[in-house]
């Protein structure tokens, strides 16, 4: 059982190796794999829209889809269906060919990221040193996109919530890679197969460092994927849709796509780094991986439900002022975690990042004057 | 406390609303939403939606009289009436035309408040809808007209006391219709 899907893909390698040369056969596996990540990510996405209605459904006391199939489990079908009859209406002014390709730019890294996360024993596409560098590189690249998507639109809500995004994403991509790096020097490589590896024992989250970069990294990666309540680059109360203000039809249904299959991969690396990856008893490690990674997507789904959205200057500050120094402080305390041990090891780290916390809450608070004092007015 | 307990207790908000959908009743907290086209809440009898024009026993035998009161009264004025006529030329006091464009009417109720006739009264219809923008919905004298019956059903408290107060009414004129009118006194 744990190893069913890389069992079907050796089976059918095997199959094809009795009467194909090996280069055509080295090309299949390549072609197996990325199959499988091709149909795994849209319908994950399709699957991930429905459990989100669900979700955020209950958390407000109603049924959420319940009309299309058993439990409106096929929703996301009718959804699909609607999406692709569509009108794709391109507005007079936009720059067509940008128009045309934000969309594009924008699934096709969310795809490329799953090619390094591994979904189980042995169950990793591509296998790479440098795993989670090509993992941020890659879905960095969507600010790229949703920047094309903003200007290419020619309207000033596409515009300004591009802009927007770009500043969230470029100020959130720095706690987050600043939070991977305690992780990354006591696993001592960048690939997420040994990173998963270094955790057969304990789980990185279940240390302290590794807990202040388990809850910053998903902050970021909250934010990284515009999400509620970060979800200020398409801020529906504000500047209608943000940058996807000009898109419909398929093109907006692969912004979505490409929305919620960040957020799988998010919370699918979290989940890798800090989480322990594929290690858990009894069950397949595939079943392990994807209750993990479930779990915090449902964390997300959770925060859409409860939290309202942030200002912009709070959304900064906490990025800036709070969640960049505490990550520091981190690689430092990750430092003194490999270096020492004992009781001294765990109390130390725990009483430093208590200090910083504190340290740093109380530098963020707020002036808040405790009486009004009125220099013109009588009374 | 401390920084982000706040996000936390509303959390547990979220997470308890969600938990209690799934294993609570509706008076616990749990879900109150009913799927409409198959359960149905109760009607409340003072819900009114779209007029009707209401008939005692026979679908020929209605109360209006094509006095044009309402169609005068009503705000977006979507009550069009034409009095009918016998075939001496004599005017008639029933309506040949009354017609309500249920598109337009804003359901007000000021028809029923106006009539003086007690025979337009709002209805617990609100499961109207037409393939057209223009005429389905624009009701004729023969989709109006439902019966006294239909009234007490579903409001039979306003329809009690309607009835009691016409049997009044009719009782009175019965009474002043025996005692022969006073002949005009002759001594001033």
């Amino acid at each position: 059982m744990d190893q069913l899907f890389v069992g079907i893909k050796t089976a059918l390698l095997s199959m094809l190796g009795t009467f194909m040369p090996d280069w055509l056969v080295t090309v299949h596996s390549v072609l197996i794999s990325a199959t499988g990540i091709a149909i795994f990510g849209p319908l994950t996405m399709m699957y991930l829209t429905l459990i989100e209605r669900k979700v955020v459904a209950r958390m407000q006391n109603r049924l959420g889809p319940n009309r299309v199939g058993k439990f409106g489990l096929l929703q996301p079908v009718a959804d699909g269906i609607k999406m692709l009859t569509k009108e794709d209406i391109v507005p007079y002014k936009a720059d067509k060919l940008l128009h045309l390709l934000a969309p594009i730019t924008i699934v096709v890294p969310a795809l490329m990221v799953f090619a390094v996360l591994p979904f189980g024993r042995g169950m990793i596409a591509a296998d790479l040193n440098v795993g989670i560098l090509y993992f941020l590189a890659v879905s960095s690249t969507t600010t790229i996109s949703i920047f094309i998507a903003g200007w290419g639109s020619h309207n000033k809500f596409a515009l300004l919530g591009a802009m927007r995004a770009v500043a969230q994403m470029v100020s959130y991509e720095v706690p987050m890679v600043l939070s991977l790096v305690p992780a990354l020097m006591i696993a001592g490589s960048l690939s997420t197969g040994a990173i998963v590896a270094a955790q057969a024992e304990r789980w990185f989250a279940f240390t302290p460092w590794g807990f202040v970069a388990f809850i910053i990294f998903y902050l970021c990666g909250v934010a990284e994927v515009n999400r509620s309540p970060f979800d200020l680059a398409e801020a529906e109360s504000e500047i209608v849709a943000g940058f996807h203000t000009e898109y419909s039809g398929m093109k907006f249904a692969l912004f979505y796509m490409a929305e919620f299959m960040n957020t799988f991969t998010i919370s699918a690396l979290a989940a890798t780094i800090f989480l322990g990856g594929w290690h858990g008893p009894f069950l397949p490690s595939w079943f392990w991986f994807l209750l993990k990674t479930y779990i915090l997507i449902f964390v997300m789904i959770w925060f859409r439900g409860t939290l309202p959205r942030l200002r912009i200057d709070q959304l900064m500050g906490l990025a800036w002022k709070f969640l960049l120094p505490m990550a520091l402080v981190n690689v430092v305390v990750a430092g003194f975690w490999y270096m020492s041990s004992g009781v001294i090891r765990t109390f130390g780290s725990i009483a430093c990042l208590v200090v910083a916390f504190m340290v740093l809450t109380a530098l963020n608070r707020p002036y808040v004057p405790e009486k009004r004092e009125y220099t013109f007015a009588e009374n | 406390m401390f920084y982000g307990s706040g996000v936390l207790r509303g959390m547990l908000v979220t997470l308890k609303n969600m938990i209690q959908s799934y294993f609570c009743k509706p008076e616990d907290g749990g879900l109150f939403t009913s799927q409409y086209p198959e359960k149905r809440l109760p009607e409340k009898e003072r819900f009114r939606n779209f007029p009707f024009l209401i008939y005692d026993k026979e679908p020929e035998n209605l109360r209006c009289v094509a006095c044009d009161i309402c169609a005068k009264e009503c705000p977006p004025k979507c009550i069009y009436i034409i009095r009918d006529f016998d075939t001496d030329g004599k005017p008639l006091k029933k309506p040949k035309i009354f017609d309500i464009d249920l598109t337009v009417c804003m359901n007000c109720g000021i028809c029923e408040e106006a009539c003086p006739f007690d025979a337009i009264y709002m209805d617990h219809e609100f499961e109207i809808s037409g393939r057209e923008r223009q005429g389905s919905l624009l009701y004729h004298k023969d989709d109006l007209l439902k019966s006294n019956e239909h009234f007490h059903k579903i409001r039979p408290t306003d329809a009690a006391a309607i009835d009691t107060r016409r049997q009044e009414d009719e009782a009175k004129k019965q009474a002043v219709k025996k005692e022969p009118p006073k002949p005009p006194s002759t001594a001033s």
